[in-house]
């Protein structure tokens, strides 16, 4: 792939894991490229190194080894604050359970990027209205996660991470939790924001149906990756 | 303003801890205020004793009288400018609950060393002339709806009249002010002039004697001057500055200062262990929302920020409510507590200082649960 097509670059990645006295490399001198506005699908058996992956294209973890070249910007230098910066301006994260904040409304669970913008409270309110629109979830707005059902939940996920224009969604197993239907939904809405909001994703999943929502496949088997299936 | 929401939810987010984790801030604070305020009403005499007088008593016991003659002696000792005397009278108003400080003293003495007790030229001219003639503090006048020219009835206890009766009476002559701002005015003097004569036994005894200084730093000089003037005899004396008395007359009860503070340690380390560990388990608890807004961009610090605060918040709304009730409940006890701990109130010090403890106690039980909160690996705690 072109690098100027590239949203996020890894080169000779490794992580390594200290578990007691042990170390354990879990990628190997890694490269990787995902192309602006992809939907890439990363699958792979349990303990490949799929979620460590993730966590580093998301800027959650940071390499034992090489770069990670997101638009440009090296962030497997930064520090933590700045990464955290970063998270919050370019990367929306949805989870297998969901991880909002119980006690918050729906909409307030939404808002929560946008606390760490200089946008007023009017501004945060309009931006808040806007994605769970896109959601389709703007009648729920009040609801807290508890009176909400899994796939509702999952769509105030996506609107949280929708909601500060980030250019890079990462879904660890977003329909891990879901049933059929639900998931096909929740993947329908997934593909929808990389079609026409132009989202680049990318999403860990066992799921082969769930696979088939995305533009590229990659495999992940003992921290190597095998070739990229166009969709 | 925009965390505030956020800050809120995460108090409410176990509803009856928070609120009981609250009452008991709220009864340590309501303590604080209380406390605080007797021990400061215990002390007010130490506060006020002036660095240029002394306090002579008996060597032994401040119980025992000295002859009223020692006035001379001691004006003559070098370095003393003026002397006064006053006794401990006792005695009831009406009833024993009614306490309040009654001397027989002469009034141009005492008057002219205590410039701070304010008497109109006009009642200090009838205090001196009315042989009867009394004067109280105004707290003391407000809190018996005194006027001038009431009859006050006082029955004594130590000092019975010639004809053995124990009813004296008195002709409320004048009523002192206290220039001092913290310094009480609840003292009801008569003449010791009258009282002399009229007393049944122990006459031309005094109970102690007040000495001004021309100079303050030769306090010990002086004191020591005094006490030699008296030694061997059959009243041998005990000279110390009038700060030594007041403190040693407010131990007489014990050490206020240090009960209260005892007190004050014991229901605070408790308070410390309480919160402390509620706040703990409360982080505890909310390790993946906390991993979570590390995941959004909330910051190492912004974290730290957020749970001290909420610490913070809880520890100063407690406090805040429980000085407030403090306030009221001060203002309650204040005419109960008159005839023990007289002028018993709460001082913006107080207030000040108790508003100050719950930002030290908010951030010292919020600490350890931040530190935990910021150190947080998003990798490891999203697993939990």
């Amino acid at each position: 792939m072109n690098e100027q097509k590239n949203l996020v670059t890894l080169r000779h990645i490794s992580k390594e894991y200290r578990r007691g006295k042990l170390k354990v490399k879990v990628l190997d001198s890694l490269d990787m490229d995902i192309a602006k506005g992809s939907f890439l699908a990363l699958m792979g058996p349990s303990g490949s190194g799929k979620t460590t992956l993730l966590n580093l294209i998301g800027g959650l973890d940071q390499p034992t080894q090489g770069d990670i070249i997101f638009a440009g910007e090296n962030i497997s230098t930064m520090s933590s604050a700045a990464l955290a910066r970063w998270r919050s301006r370019h990367v929306g994260f949805i989870f297998q359970f969901y991880n909002l904040l119980p006690v918050l409304t729906a909409e307030r669970n939404v808002e929560l990027p946008l606390l760490l913008t200089n946008l007023s409270r009017a501004e945060r309110k309009r931006h808040v209205a806007a994605a769970l629109e896109i959601v389709a979830l703007s009648d729920r707005a009040t609801h807290r996660p508890s009176e909400l059902s899994g796939g509702q939940q999952q769509r105030v996920a996506i609107a949280r991470a929708l909601v500060s224009d980030a250019s890079l969604l990462i879904c660890d197993e977003p329909t891990g939790d879901l049933d059929r239907q639900t998931a096909d939904e929740i993947l329908g809405l997934l593909k929808q924001l990389h079609k026409e909001h132009g989202k680049t994703i990318v999403m860990v999943t066992h799921d082969p149906l769930a696979a088939e929502f995305a533009s590229h496949r990659l495999h992940l088997d003992k921290g190597t990756l095998s070739a990229d299936v166009a969709a | 303003m925009k965390y505030c929401g956020l800050l809120w939810a995460g108090l409410m987010r176990k509803k009856v801890r928070t609120t009981l984790t609250l009452l008991s801030i709220v009864l340590a604070f309501v303590l604080f205020g209380v406390l605080r305020s007797v021990a400061d009403a215990f002390n007010a005499g130490v506060e006020i004793a002036g660095v240029e007088r002394l306090i002579v008593t008996d060597k032994y016991s401040i119980i025992n009288m000295m002859p009223f003659g020692y006035v001379r002696r001691i004006e003559q000792i070098p370095g003393v400018t003026r002397v006064a005397h006053a006794t401990w009278f006792g005695g009831t108003y009406i009833d024993t609950k009614n306490f309040f400080p009654k001397f027989p003293l002469d009034a141009q003495r005492y008057l002219d060393l205590y410039p701070e007790f304010v008497l109109s030229d006009e009642q200090r001219k009838a205090f001196t002339e009315n042989r009867q003639g009394a004067v109280a503090g105004r707290e003391l006048a407000d809190r018996f709806g005194w006027k001038i020219g009431d009859r006050i009835p006082i029955q004594a206890d130590i000092w019975p009249m010639q004809d053995g009766s124990i009813a004296w009476e008195f002709d409320l002559v004048g009523i002192y002010t206290n220039s001092t701002a913290s310094g009480p005015a609840n003292e009801f003097w008569f003449n010791y002039d009258y009282f002399d004569e009229a007393r049944a036994f122990a006459k031309g005894q005094v109970g102690w004697f007040i000495v001004q200084l021309a100079d303050p730093a030769q306090a010990q000089q002086v004191a020591k001057a005094i006490d030699a003037q008296f030694a061997n005899s059959d009243s041998e004396t005990k000279t110390s500055t009038e700060r030594d008395f007041a403190l040693m007359f407010a131990k007489q009860v014990g050490d206020i200062g240090l009960i209260m503070t005892g007190i004050l340690g014991a229901v605070f380390f408790t308070i410390i262990l309480l919160t402390g560990n509620t706040m703990a388990q409360a982080i505890r608890e909310r390790i993946p929302e906390l991993a979570v807004l590390k995941t959004l961009g909330f910051t190492n610090t912004s974290l730290l920020g957020l749970v001290l605060a909420e610490s913070v918040v809880l520890t100063l709304l407690g406090a805040l409510l429980g000085l407030a009730l403090s306030v009221l409940l001060v203002g309650m006890l204040s005419g109960a507590l008159q005839a023990v701990v007289p002028g018993v109130s709460i001082s913006w010090l107080n207030l000040a200082g108790g508003v100050g403890l719950a930002l030290l106690l908010g951030i010292g039980v919020g600490l350890f649960p931040a530190l935990t909160a910021m150190r947080l690996n998003i990798v490891d705690a999203l697993r939990v």
